[in-house]
């Protein structure tokens, strides 16, 4: 820690020499971007990563006086390592922190966060524990139960008289907060569920069963708050038995259709809830998709998204706050949070605004999956 | 009653797959006395290989499983000859070690080869369109319709059932009525004589490798069409449940593996319907459990007399 404030204290110095020497308005703003680039969950890591470059590629070539370089740290989705990415980050001059991408770690980095005021933006991690009890760690995705409540309105707006089955995986924090909120607010609502079925493995293959307790119960819609690998076997294993609801996924099931040598008509007619598709029609998404393709050569999901959003976010704040380059990051984590609860960022995943809790309000859009592709729904309010 | 049919019939398809994987360990185990491990992650390298055969190359499934076969007939008999072969003589407990480590240098490199991402297993064999039994039984998109619709079973499930069934009666076939067969049966029940009576043990272990490896292939492509989907992984929890069926069956008895692997995969099915859908994979544990408290040598297992 005396090293960490010492090294500070000469980068200030530092800074402050060259204020004098150029004297001039530009500033620049250092972001630690903490995430897994390696192992099993470097898609969701490295699309933070990237996405966050282009927004930042994009600012700086705006000359707007405020420069940010991104610092960008692995932690293999681990909390140990994220907990020694986060010191390395400190250590390279952040001033606040665009992550952690995936929940396990970001529980244990904001804990440290919170104590050391730092300031901490998630793009991805949507777990209520990150943000719970801490004033300075804000998200830029949906909370689990957040994503529960919209996809139960949703649902009841369109097809009311849906028999519901739900199939979610039990040993996964995102599904049963997703699935908890979803029956809560389907009640609420007046939606009929007929079945709701559980597995407890990640590598769980066999479905057999739970789809056999929706199909027996009547289900003519199943809601599936699990990710999209589990969900591409149950939507292959329904085919087979010849039994054809509705399903209905969340942000989770986006990526089904670039899994490699999926058979994508299995997918056809699948609605997902997702703040953003690579596909829409939008100007501002499809001038983010040109740049990310062109740069990576593979098309952008929702995580570079929301890491793209953040980064503006965080510049937006930045701006309005007069953080520059000397601000220290006790200072700015300070004004941060003062700053976020009034801003309005117009992002790629919708209109972002922030409740003080640290909680996101932006408005989901559904899709269907129509001859391959993402169309959008139009859901009467 | 409609449901527990289709339960059943869900529970013979997963089973045959154990079975399948269940007859390379117990033949492994009969002639070589030793547990390949690394017998689940062959089933993942066919599967891959059989993956990247039609879905890059874009040839025929039929060539697809020929060298998938081929190749893990080839990577059984290397993984024998380079890691096994010098442990002949070594305690049974450091061939189990050395099985365990190839097990996580197969996986390793197939994440490495073909990356950690999930990959979508393609549809390979499907059943042409047809009605039978006086339109009782209409066969259409694969799925086989009876009672009315009322039972829809996936062709996968028939296919698996089929193949595991013609997989056994030629495996006793060649056990019990070619000279290779013989030799088998020879190394099995005393390596130290057999080879006084001029049989090559060497080769015969390799024979055994080779034609287990191939059965994982087989395996490997059956399991992913019922379960379309790929991982490095893949082969790493079949492969427990096979052994465990193994035992269950009693270890060395290629019988007994079809009969283990079948009643593991209705156990499994049954208790997930009718107990508890997350502890399907505990009911088969405790199925290895229980045998090995009462019936060490499983269901059809010989008991083996040491003399002193």
């Amino acid at each position: 820690m005396k090293i960490r404030k010492l090294f500070a204290a000469v980068l200030a110095l530092c800074c402050m020499v060259s204020m004098f020497s150029f004297a001039a308005a530009e500033t620049t703003i250092t972001i630690g971007v903490i995430g897994p680039m390696t192992g099993g969950a470097a898609v969701y890591g490295s699309a933070v990563a990237r996405g966050a470059q282009i927004a930042v590629d994009e600012i700086n070539a705006q000359n707007t006086g405020i420069k940010i370089v991104l610092d960008v740290q692995d932690d293999e989705h681990d909390p140990e390592k994220a907990v020694n990415a986060y010191g390395a980050v400190l250590d390279n001059g952040a001033q606040m922190i665009l992550g952690t991408v995936t929940t396990g770690p970001c529980l244990t980095v904001s804990a440290l966060a919170f104590e050391e005021r730092i300031f901490m933006l998630t793009p991805s991690a949507s777990a209520t524990g990150v943000t719970e009890g801490k004033d300075n760690v804000f998200q830029v995705c949906f909370t689990d139960p957040g994503q529960g409540i919209a996809a139960a309105d949703m649902i009841a707006a369109m097809m009311p008289d849906a028999k519901v089955g739900i199939i979610f995986n039990n040993a996964d924090a995102y599904s049963t907060g997703i699935k908890d909120a979803f029956v809560v607010r389907a009640d609420e609502v007046g939606l009929n569920i007929v079945a709701t079925s559980s597995f407890a493995a990640d590598n769980n293959t066999d479905f057999s069963v739970q789809i056999a307790a929706c199909k027996d119960a009547g289900a003519d819609l199943i809601f599936l708050p699990i990710y999209y690998t589990p969900a591409s076997l149950i939507l292959a294993q329904c085919k087979n038995i010849a039994y054809a609801p509705t399903f209905f996924g969340v942000d989770g099931m986006d990526g089904i259709l670039t899994l490699e040598g999926f058979d994508k008509s299995l997918a056809e007619g699948v609605m997902l809830l997702t703040p953003f598709a690579a596909s829409s029609q939008d100007e501002k998404t499809q001038a983010f998709v040109t740049a990310y393709v062109a740069a990576y050569n593979e098309e952008p999901n929702q995580f570079a998204a929301d890491a793209y959003d953040g980064v503006y976010a965080l510049y937006e704040a930045c701006k309005l706050a007069g953080i520059d380059g000397n601000t220290s990051p006790e200072e700015a984590c300070e004004l941060l949070i003062a700053q976020f609860p009034t801003l309005q960022i117009n992002g790629l995943t919708g209109q972002l605004s922030w409740a003080p809790t640290g909680e996101v309000t932006k408005v989901p859009t559904v899709y269907v999956i129509k001859d391959g592709a993402y169309a959008m729904v139009e859901v009467a309010k | 009653m409609i449901s527990l049919l289709s339960h059943l019939l869900n529970g013979l398809s997963l089973g045959s797959v154990y079975a399948i994987i269940a007859l390379g360990y117990t033949m492994v185990y009969g002639i070589a006395k030793m547990l390949n491990f690394a017998h689940g992650d062959v089933i993942m390298i066919g599967a891959y290989i059989s993956f990247c055969v039609v879905f890059y190359l874009e040839l025929p499934p039929v060539l697809a499983l020929i060298i998938a076969m081929a190749v893990c007939m080839v990577l059984g008999i290397v993984i024998e000859r380079l890691a096994y072969k010098p442990l002949r003589q070594a305690p049974s407990l450091s061939v189990l070690i050395t099985a365990i480590g190839v097990s996580y240098l197969l996986q390793n490199s197939a994440q490495l080869i073909w990356g950690a991402n999930t990959k979508a297993f393609p549809k390979m064999f499907t059943l042409p369109d047809a009605n039978l039994f006086g339109g009782n039984v209409h066969i259409a998109n694969n799925t086989i319709s009876m009672l009315d619709g009322r039972l829809n079973v996936s062709g996968n499930t028939v296919l698996t059932i089929i193949t595991c069934v013609v997989i056994m009666v030629a495996l006793t076939l060649f056990i019990n009525k070619t000279k290779m067969g013989k030799a088998m049966r020879g190394v099995s029940e005393d390596k130290g004589a057999a080879e006084l009576m001029g049989i090559n043990v060497n080769l015969t272990i390799s024979v055994t490798f080779a034609i287990g490896s191939a059965l994982a292939a087989v395996a490997g492509i059956l399991l992913c069409s019922t379960y379309p989907t790929l991982l490095p992984t893949t082969g790493a929890m079949p492969g427990i449940k096979a052994f465990t069926a193994a035992v269950f069956g009693g270890i060395g008895s290629i019988p007994g593996a079809m009969v283990g692997g079948i009643l593991l995969g209705i156990i499994e099915t049954l208790g997930k319907a009718y107990v508890s859908a997350e502890l399907g994979d505990a009911f088969v544990f405790a199925v290895l459990i229980i045998v090995l408290l009462f019936k060490p040598t499983g269901l059809l297992g010989k008991k083996i007399h040491e003399k002193v």
